[in-house]
């Protein structure tokens, strides 16, 4: 049962206060997009060993989204971030250089 | 035979003589004994009958890694299968009985299944899956059923309750043998927040067996002494808790772990919780689980009267019970020894000591010569004599393939095949083993642990769960991971003194994975690995030859290591055997997976207080009580309940609904509205949110209308429908559905907080802060007129407006919408003042005949007008397009969610069964979800289908059963009748018509 800090309140919270909401920094397609594009949107997903960035919602407990990055190999947690941004913060991209030389995510790295 | 000794027994208390049933036998036992150790004093060797073979298994183990010893304890209310009587503590009174035997445990019907063996290999069922249908109906099916699980499932309500409790600690330690302790001294010493625990009702492990035996000491002192000293000294720090009786049952991510507290299994008056789960949080958790010894593969291991070596000296030493008279000891490394030594002066026999090892063990075979006991180097058993019980051993060579030297007559046999380090809690969360090649074991591999939230390791294992086989090196590991475990939790520890050690070196052990190691196919058939679910080397040898080269396909082919010891005694010998055959070091095999928990715990543990009442608490409106009061037929609606119909007396529930439709449509009826859900949505921004939120254009509505809406998911299905009403410029009221209010705010503010967090929008779900009440029918403006306060006038107040007033001088909104058809009125008052504004309206409306009606009644009135619901007409794959509900669907917005999925092509396709009414020709009701079948078969010769039926009731407004349902093309199809064959084999006809059955213009809600 994981344990994730929850940016907003500042609750370490368990697992079972939180709502896991899949992949992080998806980009939204809407009415004129293309159907690949829709695609990407709706259905296509890493899934990686290693450096991963999900949503998580702190539901029992302030109600609010936010972000964590994380390894889902090891369970590391290499920090959590305002789910109000469209890609990780420099300063969590740093923690993750430390740890994982070399890492990349979609177009993050 | 077995028996009790005239002395020994340190577990016991003889003044406390108990007496206990075993299959309806009275026997008597001691306080301090396990059930097992009782049977083995009342000479019951024999427990039970394997899973396949209904082969007589006996006990083999002391311990939680006993296979065989399931019993069925307890009684009525407190009944449980599968108890192992190795770890149930005996008390006075207790009932136990064997399992899987039929008609008794002496004379078994089922054993004839050993004749067939030879058919009965690895993969039998997998291979019988390829044959014909009825060969499964009459002949496996049965017998796979008859043979299917070991216990019977109780029948009666647990009696006993159960508790969690929820615990932070610096550092937790997992067992409390002497590894343990000196870890939790070390820890302690630091001020760290230390909780030890132990599986068993005793401080001390195998070493208070073992050592004395050895003439081990620990600071020059027995081992009891260090053991109790240590034990005394954490006692007195405030920051160390001990706990007996509770077992490290899975350890999860991030310090997670579940401990299975057995409180009142030993003392079943006693008060309190019979289990307590504990939910344990920790920094660091120090495993010193300790080791299993390994059986030993050969021909007749699994005959009563063969048991693990350390649990024959466990019996004697701890019980004072004799497992024999005459114990042959075999064994591949020095640690038996110490059994015969046990024996011997226990004033036992030990006809002889088999060491499959050529040269022999160290200074604990010297001990065991000196005693004049007997020792066959090189030497193994060929073959065990015996059924029901051992009779003698046939010994050979160990490098040969089994010529029979001699035999041995002796009534019990004790086997060593080495020590497996308990590894289970650390490879829960991904902690990597290693093949240690001296040992012959794996071990936890501590460059790859389980890791925490900043990727350090968070479990420390010590002693022999670390792979330390010596109890100096144990002593040592421990102190040392003790003091690593309070460091990393934060504390300062100081170095603690290991004491002094002194215990004989033991020689080298070696691997022996078959006895002989040549034995053929005759032996190798008879030679088991996994005794509680009946596979034996050669199934596993079958398995690779067969193809099943990976561990974890060869345990589910043969399924060594499935049953409830979950492979305790048989993974590693299996691993061997496979790894063998595949011509491959063990390592290069691999093991399979360990999964919490380590041992079976209670359902009554997991459940917690939660169960009955408390399971999952009910949302109740403020005129409950009321409804209950006038007999609610009561129906679940997400967390809610709420009145089905309210049936008079002699009053069937079906006769109340029909009566309180015609009520309400033809008087006054009163519905509890109060679980609609009610979300407001406020801001600068709300509009432009809410016109992405619905289908609809909610932006343009303008204050005091109430306008129907329509939410999709991105996907484009439609998840949820209700009124919005705007309240100001900045304000709208969103009604949901009674089970979506929660996920319909969690929708919203998902969108809200991750999409469009830079506008200006709050919402806040008020379900719970309003009742709110329908008043329907065509007396509902009387009733309203009658309690005063508000103009509710048509002119005041038109179809699908909304007004602020007072009224009864009750603060009210009342909302002009219609969920009937009728002239209606939703009446939304402060929750405090619901149950008031509900009887003003049932004692004013009177004279205007007010009932109140249930959600049934509701049901069939919004069928009859063709209104959607959700959960019916839709199930997660209906788009409004299929729903005839266009008109819902902005033309002028952008963007709405869902939009852009509804224009993909499958969304577009023409062949969508789309929504329309179905009338059949007789009048009756149609089946609920029935199919309406097409013309010819699909590829599995199944009928084809043309639609299904999604609402279906017996209109008492129109005397008949009326019907809604997605149809292949069916607006197109009106007048069409089609068929729809139900379960009961009739076969039911239906005209398609349009969905609006009662008051197609809508005149009586427009008055
Ligand atoms: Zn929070």
């Amino acid at each position: 049962m994981l344990i994730l800090h929850c940016p907003y309140c500042g609750v370490d919270a368990d697992e079972t206060e939180l709502h896991a909401g899949g992949e992080a920094h998806v980009k939204r397609y809407g009415p004129g997009s293309s159907d690949a594009e829709f695609e990407s949107y709706l259905f296509v997903r890493e899934n990686p060993k290693g450096v991963h960035f999900e949503r998580w919602r702190h539901a029992n407990g302030c109600g609010k989204w936010f972000h964590a990055a994380r390894c889902t190999s090891t369970l590391e947690v290499f920090g959590t971030y305002s789910a109000q941004t469209t890609e990780p913060p420099q300063e969590i991209k740093d923690k993750i250089s430390a740890k994982r030389p070399g890492w990349s995510w979609r177009e993050f790295a | 035979m077995s028996t009790r000794l005239a002395k020994g027994g340190r577990f016991l208390d003889k003044g406390k003589p108990v007496t206990f049933t075993f299959n309806g036998k009275r026997l008597k036992g001691y306080e301090g004994d396990t059930l097992a150790s009782a049977l083995l004093a009342n000479g019951q060797v024999m427990v039970g009958r394997s899973f396949k073979y209904h082969r007589p298994r006996g006990i083999v183990a002391s311990g939680a890694e006993e296979p065989n010893a399931l019993m069925n304890h307890g009684a009525g209310g407190t009944f449980e299968p599968n108890q192992r009587a190795t770890t149930t503590e005996l008390y006075d009174g207790l009932q136990a009985g064997s399992q899987n035997h039929w008609p008794n445990l002496e004379f078994d019907v089922g054993a004839i299944n050993a004749g067939f063996s030879r058919f009965l290999t690895a993969g039998f069922y997998y291979k019988m899956f390829i044959h014909p249908r009825p060969l499964w109906k009459h002949v496996y099916e049965p017998f796979i059923r008859q043979s299917a699980g070991l216990g019977k499932a109780p029948k009666e309500q647990d009696a006993d309750t159960y508790e969690h409790f929820n615990v932070n600690v610096d550092v937790l330690v997992i067992g409390g043998g002497i590894a343990g302790l000196q870890a939790a001294l070390a820890a302690g010493k630091s001020g760290a927040k230390v909780l030890v625990i132990e599986q068993t009702a005793h401080w001390g492990g195998r070493a208070m067996v073992d050592e004395p035996l050895a003439e081990g000491r620990i600071g020059g002192a027995p081992v009891d002494k260090f053991v109790e000293e240590t034990r005394a000294a954490l006692e007195k720090m405030p920051n160390v808790s001990m706990r007996l009786r509770l077992m490290g049952a899975g350890v999860y991510d991030h310090g997670y772990v579940l401990g299975y507290e057995r409180l009142t299994d030993h003392a079943p008056t006693a008060a309190g919780p019979r289990h307590r789960l504990w939910r344990i949080r920790a920094k660091r958790i120090v495993t010193a689980t300790g080791a299993i010894e390994r059986p030993l593969s050969f021909a007749g291991n699994d005959v009563p009267g063969v048991m693990l070596a350390s649990a024959v000296r466990d019996y004697v030493v701890n019980f004072g019970v004799s497992v024999g008279d005459r114990v042959v000891v075999v064994t591949n490394n020095d640690s038996a020894y110490l059994t015969a030594i046990a024996m011997k002066k226990a004033g036992l026999e030990v006809p002889c000591i088999l060491d499959a090892r050529p040269e022999g063990g160290g200074a604990l075979m010297q001990a065991a010569q000196d005693l004049g006991i007997p020792v066959e180097t090189g030497k193994a058993i060929a073959k065990v004599k015996g059924t029901r019980r051992v009779t003698g051993v046939a010994i050979c060579v160990q490098a040969g393939e089994g010529a029979v030297l001699k035999e041995i007559a002796c009534d019990a046999v004790a086997m060593s095949g080495g020590w497996s380090p308990v590894v289970h809690l650390w490879s829960h969360c991904g902690g990597k083993l290693t093949w240690d090649t001296g040992h012959a074991h794996f071990r936890p591999d501590v460059d790859n642990p389980p890791r925490d939230d900043a990727g350090e390791a968070f479990v420390i294992p010590v002693g022999t769960a670390n792979g330390a086989m010596h109890i100096a090196l144990a002593l040592e590991d421990a102190e040392m991971s003790g003091r690593a475990a309070a460091k990393a939790a934060g504390h300062k520890p100081k170095p603690v003194a290991t004491p002094d050690v002194t215990s004989p070196q033991e020689a080298a052990m070696e691997p022996v994975w078959l006895m002989p190691q040549g034995a053929p196919y005759e032996l190798r058939m008879k030679a088991w690995l996994d005794f509680q679910n009946d596979v034996k080397v050669s199934d596993v040898q079958l398995a690779a030859q067969e193809g099943f080269e990976s561990v974890e396909h060869a345990k589910r082919y043969t399924t060594l290591g499935m049953a409830t010891d979950q492979g305790k005694l048989s993974n590693i010998n299996g691993l061997a055997i496979l790894s063998d055959a595949l011509g491959q070091p063990i390592p290069q095999t691999g093991t399979t997976t360990f999964r919490p928990p380590y041992t079976p715990i209670s359902m009554g543990a997991i459940a917690g207080e939660a169960r009955g009442a408390v399971f999952q608490p009910i949302r109740r409106t403020p005129m409950q009580a009321w409804h209950d009061a006038h007999g609610a037929d009561w129906e679940p609606v997400g967390h809610w309940r709420r009145p089905y119909a309210y049936p008079r007396s002699s009053e069937s529930v079906h006769d109340a609904v029909m009566r309180e439709v015609k009520n309400t449509r033809q008087a006054l009826g009163l519905l509890d509205a109060s679980t609609l859900g009610k979300i407001i949505v406020k801001g600068p921004d709300a509009g432009r949110f809410l016109d992405m939120m619905y289908t609809n254009m909610m932006s343009t509505l303008k204050v005091g209308k109430c306008r129907y809406g329509l939410m999709c998911s991105e996907n484009g299905f439609l998840t949820d429908d209700g009124v919005v009403a705007r309240i100001d410029e900045d304000t709208w009221l969103c009604h949901t559905t009674s089970g979506g209010a929660d996920s319909v705010h969690g929708h919203m503010e998902e969108w809200l907080q991750t999409e469009w967090w830079d506008w200006k929008v709050y919402t806040a779900n008020v379900t719970e802060q309003y009742a709110q009440i329908a008043v329907v029918g065509p007396n509902a403006r009387k009733v309203l007129e009658k309690l005063g306060g508000m103009d509710v006038s048509k002119e005041a107040l038109g179809f699908m407006e909304w007004k602020e007033g007072e009224i009864a001088g009750i603060p009210a909104r009342a909302f002009r919408i219609s969920f009937s058809g009728e002239l209606s009125y939703e009446i939304a008052v402060p929750a405090s003042q619901g149950l008031a504004f509900w009887e003003a309206l049932m004692e004013a409306g009177a004279e205007f005949g007010a009932m109140p009606y249930g959600t049934e009644a509701l049901h069939i009135m919004r069928a009859e007008k063709g209104f959607i619901m959700i959960g019916d007409e839709t199930d997660g794959t209906v788009i409004p397009q299929d729903l005839g509900l266009h008109w819902a669907l902005s033309k002028k917005k952008d963007d709405y969610l869902g939009k852009r999925a509804q224009e993909r092509s499958h969304m577009a396709d023409p062949t969508r069964w789309k929504l329309v009414g179905l009338e059949t020709v007789d009048g009756a009701v149609l089946p609920d979800g029935a199919y309406a079948v097409a013309e010819g078969t699909n590829a599995n010769g199944q009928r084809n289908v043309q639609g299904r039926v999604t609402s279906t009731y017996h209109s008492p407004t129109l005397d008949r059963g009326i019907a809604m349902g997605l149809v292949l093309h069916g607006p197109d199809r009106m007048g069409e009748v089609i068929e729809f064959p139900g379960v009961d084999g009739k076969t039911y006809k239906a005209k398609i018509v349009d969905p609006v059955f009662y008051d197609k213009d809508g005149e009586k809600q427009n008055v």
